[in-house]
C-alpha cells in the first residue's frame, strides 16, 4: 500500500530497525509511528470493529479517529498513529481476518 | 509501592499553560518567554510543529524543499522555540495528553502513564483543527483515509501510497496533489467534489482577497500544476462511493452524467478542516455556529480571550485561518497575557501587537473566498441513509434520521437512543454529521440543534493513569 519515498529525494538512507508484529520480526524505518510502520509493511487492517467485526484501519493519522488501535508492549487499545516505533517493540494486531503479517508463517 | 513512583517533574503551579505545539501555541510560548513569563507547554505529539510543521525540525532538507516554501517557513518559530527551551524559559512536554480542564484553571495531564493535576493563572488552548469527517458509503474500509493522513505519512514517515485517488475539495487537496507529483506518486485521479459557486458572490470575495494575493497566486499555481500533469481530473463529481470487500478496492462516482469506477490502493478524502473544540467546550468556553465556514467556533475577542476569563484560544481552533494567521493570533494573545501578568505596559501592548493584528486581518481576507469556492456540498453533511455516520458504534445516517422523525430532541439524546458518539473517538468523527442530519430533518439551523456535550476525560485514559494523579498540595 505504502512505500518509502525514492532515495533520490532524501539526504541520507533511511535507518531500519527491528520490531515484532504478532511475534514475527519485521524491519521498519526508525522514528516513524507504529501506524506508518504497519502501512509500510502492506498491512491495511489493524483491528475489527467491536460492533460488526468489520475490518478497520487508520483514517486520520493524527489521534482523532481511534481507528488504528493495536496492542503495544502488552497494553491494548493504543493509538498506533501516536506512538513511535523503537527496536524490540512488541506489536499485536488483534484482527483475525485479513492481517497480512504473521499469516504466512501459519501456511 | 508508592515510594517507587518517580517524583513528578511536572510542577503543580504555572503562570501560563499552553495546550498544543502548533503554529499558534508555539507563537504564544515564544512571545511570553521573551517577556520573562514562566510557561509550560503540553503537546500530544513527540515533536513540536503541530500538523502544519510536523517533523520540520528533523526532516531532511530535500524533503523539506519538496514539501514547499510554506512548510519550510515554520523553521523560524521552531528555532526560537528550541532556543527558549534550551535556556530553560519554556518547559516543553511532548507526548503529554491533556484530558481535563475546568473553568477554575485546573488541568489534568497524562504523560508516560502518570497523570498530574496542575493549576495555572492563565491557560491557552491551541489544539488546532481536525479534518471535517467526510461520510460516504464505504469510508470505513481499510485503505480509505483522510487526505491529511496522506500528508502526515509523507511529512512524518516519508512513505507514499503506491497508487491513490484524491477525492473531495479544499486547498489541501491541490497542495497534496502537487507534493505527491513532486514525490513521484501514482495518482490515478483527482476527484473534485466542489460545485460551481455563483459568480457574483465569488467575484465580490475575489476582490476582497486581492489584499492577500499570495494565496490566490499559490492556489492558481497548484491547480495549474495539477491541470498540466498527466493525472485525470474529474470536476463537480457526485455519488462518490468507496467500494471494497475486506478493504478498499475502487472508487465510484458520477461526473457529467457518466459513471466512473477507478481502482487504486488507497482513497484519500478531504472536505476542509474544522476546529478541534473538545478541551474548550469541556472548560465551559462558549461556542457559536459559523455559517460560512460550516462549523462551530469558540467565541473569542481580538486578543483570543474566550468567554472564560482566564482561557485564551489561538490558532485554527479559534476559527480556520491557516498557519500564518495562527502564528499572528498567538503573538497577539501572548502579548495580551504578558500585559495581564504585568510584564509589559498597556502602551507597549498596543504598540507591539499593532502589526500582528493588522497583518492577521490581511491573511483573513482570503477566507470568505475559500468558504464560497470550497463550500461543502450537502451530501457530505447530510449523507444518504445507508452511510455509516458514527464509525465507532456503526450508526447509520438512516438511524439518526429515523429517531429524529420519532421526536429525538437533539444530538445528546441521540447518544442515549443509539450510542452514536459514545465510542472511543468521543464524537469527533460523527458530531458534525449528526447535527446536520437533525437540522435538515427538522428544517432548523444547526445553531438551534446544538451539539454533543464534551465531558472529561476528553481523551481516554486508563484507570491506572487516573489513580496515579499527583494532586497539587493544598495551600
Amino acid at each position: 500500500m505504502f512505500q518509502l519515498i525514492s532515495p533520490s529525494l532524501v539526504d541520507e538512507p533511511v535507518d531500519l530497525i527491528e520490531i515484532s508484529i504478532n511475534q514475527s520480526q519485521m524491519s521498519v524505518p526508525s522514528a516513524i509511528s507504529v501506524a506508518a510502520a504497519l502501512l509500510y509493511l502492506e498491512n491495511a487492517v489493524f483491528r475489527e470493529s467491536p460492533v460488526s467485526q468489520s475490518p478497520r484501519g487508520p483514517y486520520c493519522m493524527m489521534g482523532v479517529c481511534f481507528e488504528c488501535l493495536v496492542e503495544i508492549d502488552g497494553e491494548r487499545n493504543q493509538r498506533a498513529c501516536q506512538i513511535e516505533v523503537y527496536p524490540g517493540m512488541q506489536v499485536v494486531i488483534e484482527s483475525t481476518t485479513s492481517s497480512s503479517i504473521g499469516a504466512e508463517e501459519e501456511l | 509501592m508508592s515510594t517507587d513512583l518517580p517524583e513528578p517533574e511536572v510542577k503543580a503551579h504555572y503562570d501560563v499553560v499552553i495546550i498544543g505545539a502548533g503554529a499558534g501555541g508555539i507563537s504564544v510560548a515564544n512571545t511570553l518567554a521573551e517577556y520573562g513569563v514562566n510557561v509550560v507547554m503540553f503537546d500530544e505529539s513527540s515533536r513540536p510543529g503541530g500538523q502544519i510543521y510536523r517533523n520540520l525540525e528533523t526532516n531532511a532538507s530535500k524533503l523539506t524543499r519538496l514539501l514547499g516554501r510554506d512548510y519550510a517557513a515554520g523553521k523560524k518559530i521552531l528555532t526560537t522555540f528550541r532556543n527558549f527551551i534550551d535556556k530553560g524559559l519554556i518547559e516543553y512536554y511532548p507526548k503529554a495528553k491533556v484530558w481535563y480542564l475546568n473553568s477554575d484553571n485546573e488541568i489534568g495531564v497524562s504523560k508516560s502513564g502518570l497523570s498530574y493535576k496542575i493549576r495555572a493563572k492563565k491557560v491557552v488552548i491551541a489544539t488546532g483543527c481536525q479534518e471535517r469527517p467526510m461520510p460516504i458509503s464505504g469510508w470505513h474500509l481499510p485503505g480509505v483515509m483522510s487526505l491529511g493522513a496522506g500528508q502526515i505519512l509523507l511529512k512524518s514517515a516519508s512513505i507514499l501510497p503506491k497508487s491513490t485517488v484524491l477525492a473531495g475539495a479544499g486547498p489541501l487537496l491541490w497542495l497534496l496533489a502537487y507534493q505527491y507529483r513532486r514525490a513521484g506518486v501514482k495518482v490515478e485521479a483527482i476527484v473534485d467534489t466542489a460545485m460551481p459557486s455563483p459568480w457574483w458572490s465569488t467575484s465580490i470575495h475575489l476582490l476582497k482577497a486581492l489584499v492577500a494575493g499570495e494565496y490566490l497566486f499559490k492556489g492558481l499555481y497548484l491547480m495549474l500544476n495539477a491541470r498540466f500533469s498527466d493525472v485525470p481530473i474529474h470536476r463537480s463529481v457526485t455519488h462518490l462511493k468507496a467500494v471494497g470487500n475486506q478493504q478498499f478496492e475502487s472508487v465510484s462516482f458520477k461526473c457529467n452524467g457518466e459513471h466512473y469506477q477507478i481502482r487504486a490502493d488507497t482513497l484519500l478524502l478531504h472536505q476542509g478542516v474544522i476546529p478541534g473544540l473538545h478541551i474548550a467546550e469541556a472548560a465551559g468556553c462558549r461556542i457559536q455556529w459559523h455559517g460560512p465556514q460550516q462549523c462551530w467556533v469558540p467565541v473569542v475577542d481580538k486578543w483570543g480571550k474566550s468567554s472564560q476569563n482566564h482561557i485564551s484560544i489561538v490558532g485554527d481552533v479559534s476559527g480556520i485561518e491557516g498557519a500564518k494567521s495562527a502564528a499572528l493570533s498567538g503573538k497577539t494573545a501572548g502579548l495580551r497575557l504578558a500585559r495581564e501578568l504585568r510584564k509589559i505596559s498597556g502602551v507597549q501592548l498596543g504598540r507591539l501587537s499593532f502589526l500582528s493584528r493588522l497583518s492577521r486581518r490581511r491573511h483573513q481576507a482570503i477566507r470568505p473566498l475559500l468558504n464560497v469556492v470550497f463550500r461543502v456540498p450537502v451530501t457530505y453533511l447530510n449523507p444518504p441513509d445507508e452511510v455509516v455516520v458514527c464509525r465507532c458504534e456503526e450508526v447509520t445516517a438512516g438511524t439518526i434520521r429515523g429517531i429524529t422523525k420519532q421526536g429525538c430532541m437533539g444530538p445528546n439524546q441521540a447518544k442515549a437512543f443509539t450510542r452514536c458518539g459514545m465510542g472511543p473517538c468521543q464524537g469527533r468523527m460523527c458530531s458534525s454529521t449528526v447535527e446536520q442530519i437533525m437540522a435538515h430533518e427538522l428544517n432548523r439551523s444547526v445553531a438551534d440543534i446544538g451539539r454533543y456535550r464534551a465531558r472529561p476525560p476528553i481523551k481516554p485514559i486508563t484507570l491506572g493513569e487516573l489513580a496515579s494523579t499527583f494532586s497539587s498540595p493544598e495551600s
